[in-house]
């Protein structure tokens, strides 16, 4: 459907971060090649919201359909972040589940998940935790049939709450700097916590505990990627190659690796002193670098790169 | 939530075959609109549905004036509105028509 | 019930079931085998360690071979709010938690969650909802927030949200609307030794996921499996 096509630009220039879903799947997409299923046009919304006098959106802020990557079929879909925080409702939830039912049947190269979603949408909360649920079975399905699936953060709703979770579910994720995966959000740690625990008004410190850079130097993503959809796909079409089956030897190696994280690091107080015994040297310096020379750095870390997920 | 139809006459069918066509996002101050090629040439139907209850007349000067400039025949334009500004309605009204002129 | 009235139910014959920090481990004699025993106890939040505590103990009975069931019972708070806990990766470790309560079940170990007090959020996620079927006692509480949170967070006064909540179980917490939007399968009489009841689900287990089906059925979520369905045919039909 149109109003990709006039967005569309250059997908070396189109900033991630900036971009509607819809935009994000198309320009990532083999040009020309994604067909979106329950479009627009079908009128799938809420049935819930207008109880609450709020306004629906026609794909109820999801995006799912039909694609190539470099000429092999996949199926994708991506979560509009600025409607309703991109937050899982009932028909929202539905859609991506019946994706990864799809799969099993269409046995695509990959699914591609584009996280965007600050996790349950409270109006709808029951209905949007028991898709959450749905979503992990489906894609340990997915992936026990062969199929990777990846996820990719870097919007700016994040991925949050049982995104989160879904998230970690996932045989791959590429992360960029506006990245951020977290359980619980900074406001809901400081509103039960109090601000000493977690001062959700200061950036850096939610950059550092939750964002992307943090979570590639610990292995919690695979990929770090710059702010462009183009970077975005590279990084996808890599980690389709590099996905790690879903069995038990897979798993004791994530438990593992879990272990030893917090063996090692879980008496840090902030990221800067994990970084450090990480070994990233002038590890003040992680959230002003660019892409390249983070690059740089995470290529000296041995956590960050595994097959344990 | 207020739902409001304009329905008017145009001159002329909007030029371009696309068959549908979608512009911006439901959120604080701005709206997405639909485009669908699906009633006859000269007929152009806006249905609103909106938060904010009591600007009907506010939308409606919005669409004569988008109807007037566009001459947007054949189209069913459906819109769901997050509390946008008039000039923000228009631009996306715009914007939508432009996109299935393509 | 309590935990220690649970345990006896299901285990007449005695059990090596223990707790300990909140998390609880053991297994007992079970329908001529074993049945393995993990869960949360105490209303007790669910952390980064925690959660690979009982990761360890279910990758333990994949390890040992063969079709052990695992029941997860379920008094947890959320999961646990620091800034410690998602430095150090909640979510990965919560999600491990699930992936290897999902491994069991396609391995041989039919897992079954049984809540008979809180849990919310992402414990509940990771735990009850992370098992083939899910069974509740009587006062079980699940939740993802409650109503006064909800309220101010949505900005709706909470006297409104309470007249919402009885006709619509898509957002209130409780466990009728839980049951109703097919995220808890079947609740338990109490009255009725666990045991029994708890081998009949093992027997009768559905091989899919059934849930959107159930909030179909039940009317908690009337739309969710017509839309699934409908994404795979389109999704087929190209």
């Amino acid at each position: 459907m149109a109003g990709d096509r006039a967005a569309s630009t250059d997908p070396d220039a189109l900033s991630w971060y900036e971009a509607t879903a819809r935009q994000r799947v198309v320009a990532l997409a083999d040009p020309g090649s994604f067909r979106e299923v329950l479009p627009p046009t079908e009128r799938r919304m809420s049935p819930h919201l207008p109880l609450f006098d709020l306004p629906r959106a026609f794909d109820d802020g999801i995006v799912v359909g039909r694609a190539t990557l470099d000429g092999s079929p996949i199926l994708i879909a991506a979560q509009e972040g600025r409607f309703m925080g991109g937050a899982f409702g009932e028909v929202h939830g539905a859609k991506l589940v019946g994706l990864l039912r799809a799969a099993l049947e269409l046995k695509p190269k990959a699914v591609l998940i584009l996280f965007d979603t600050g996790g349950v949408r409270l109006q709808e909360a029951n209905a949007g935790e028991t898709a959450i649920a749905e979503t992990m079975r489906a894609i340990v399905d997915v992936r026990a049939a062969g199929i990777p699936v990846v996820g990719l953060i870097g919007g700016r709703a994040g991925c949050y709450g049982g995104g989160g979770l879904i998230a970690g579910t996932c045989s791959r994720l590429a992360v960029s700097e506006g990245g951020r995966i977290s359980v619980s959000g900074p406001e809901v740690i400081e509103t039960n916590k109090g601000a000493e625990e977690f001062d959700s008004r200061d950036r850096a410190l939610v950059w550092r505990t939750m964002g992307g850079k943090h979570r590639r130097l610990t292995g919690g993503a695979d990929a770090f990627c710059a702010d462009t959809v183009s970077a975005f796909r590279h990084a996808a079409l890599d980690l389709i190659d590099q996905a790690p089956s879903f069995d038990l030897e897979t798993l004791e190696a994530e438990q593992a690796r879990l272990e030893s994280r917090i063996a090692r690091f879980g008496d840090c107080r902030d990221a800067t002193d994990l970084w450090r015994r990480l070994g990233v040297n002038d590890p003040e310096t992680v959230p002003a670098m660019d892409t390249d020379a983070f690059a740089a750095t995470v290529a000296r870390i041995r956590e960050a790169d595994h097959d344990a997920r | 939530m207020e739902s409001l139809t304009f329905r008017h006459t145009t001159k002329k069918p909007l030029a371009g075959s696309l068959p549908n066509a979608i512009t911006g996002v439901v959120a604080s101050g701005n709206l997405e609109i639909l485009l669908e090629r699906v009633l006859p040439p000269d007929a152009c139907e806006i249905a609103i549905e909106t938060p904010i209850a009591g600007y009907g007349d506010v939308w409606e000067a919005v669409v004569a004036d988008f109807v007037a400039r566009a001459q947007p025949g054949g189209l069913r334009i459906s819109i769901n509105d997050g509390g946008a500004r008039p000039d923000t309605v228009s631009l996306r009204l715009l914007q939508g028509a432009r996109l299935m002129e393509a | 019930m309590t935990l220690a009235e649970i345990l006896g139910s299901l285990f007449p014959d005695g059990h090596s079931v223990t707790v300990q920090d909140g998390l609880v481990a053991g297994s007992g004699p079970f329908a001529g085998g074993n049945l393995a025993i993990v869960g949360i106890d105490g209303d007790t939040p669910l952390g980064v360690d925690g959660a690979l505590t009982l990761a360890r103990s279910v990758l333990d009975t994949v390890r040992a071979g063969g079709r052990t069931p695992i029941l997860v019972m379920v008094d947890s708070d959320s999961q646990r709010m620091s800034r410690r806990d998602e430095l150090l990766g909640l979510n990965e470790c919560l999600a491990h938690l699930a992936k290897a309560l999902l491994l069991a079940d396609r391995s041989g170990h039919p897992t079954i969650g049984l809540i008979y007090g809180h849990s919310a959020a992402g414990a509940f996620i990771a735990t009850a909802l992370a098992t083939r079927i899910l069974a509740a006692l009587p006062g079980a509480d699940p939740s993802v927030m409650d109503l006064p949170s909800v309220a101010r967070v949505t900005k709706l006064p909470l006297d409104r949200l309470k007249e919402m909540a009885k006709s619509t179980p898509v957002f209130a917490p409780g466990l009728d609307n839980m049951v109703a939007t097919g995220a808890v399968h079947v609740v338990l009489d109490p009255q009725k030794p666990l045991n029994g009841q708890i081998g009949n689900l093992i027997a009768e287990l559905d091989s899919g996921d059934v849930r959107d089906r159930l909030g179909a059925e039940r009317g908690g979520r009337p739309v969710a499996r017509a839309i699934a369905e409908a994404v795979v045919d389109q999704a087929r039909g190209g």
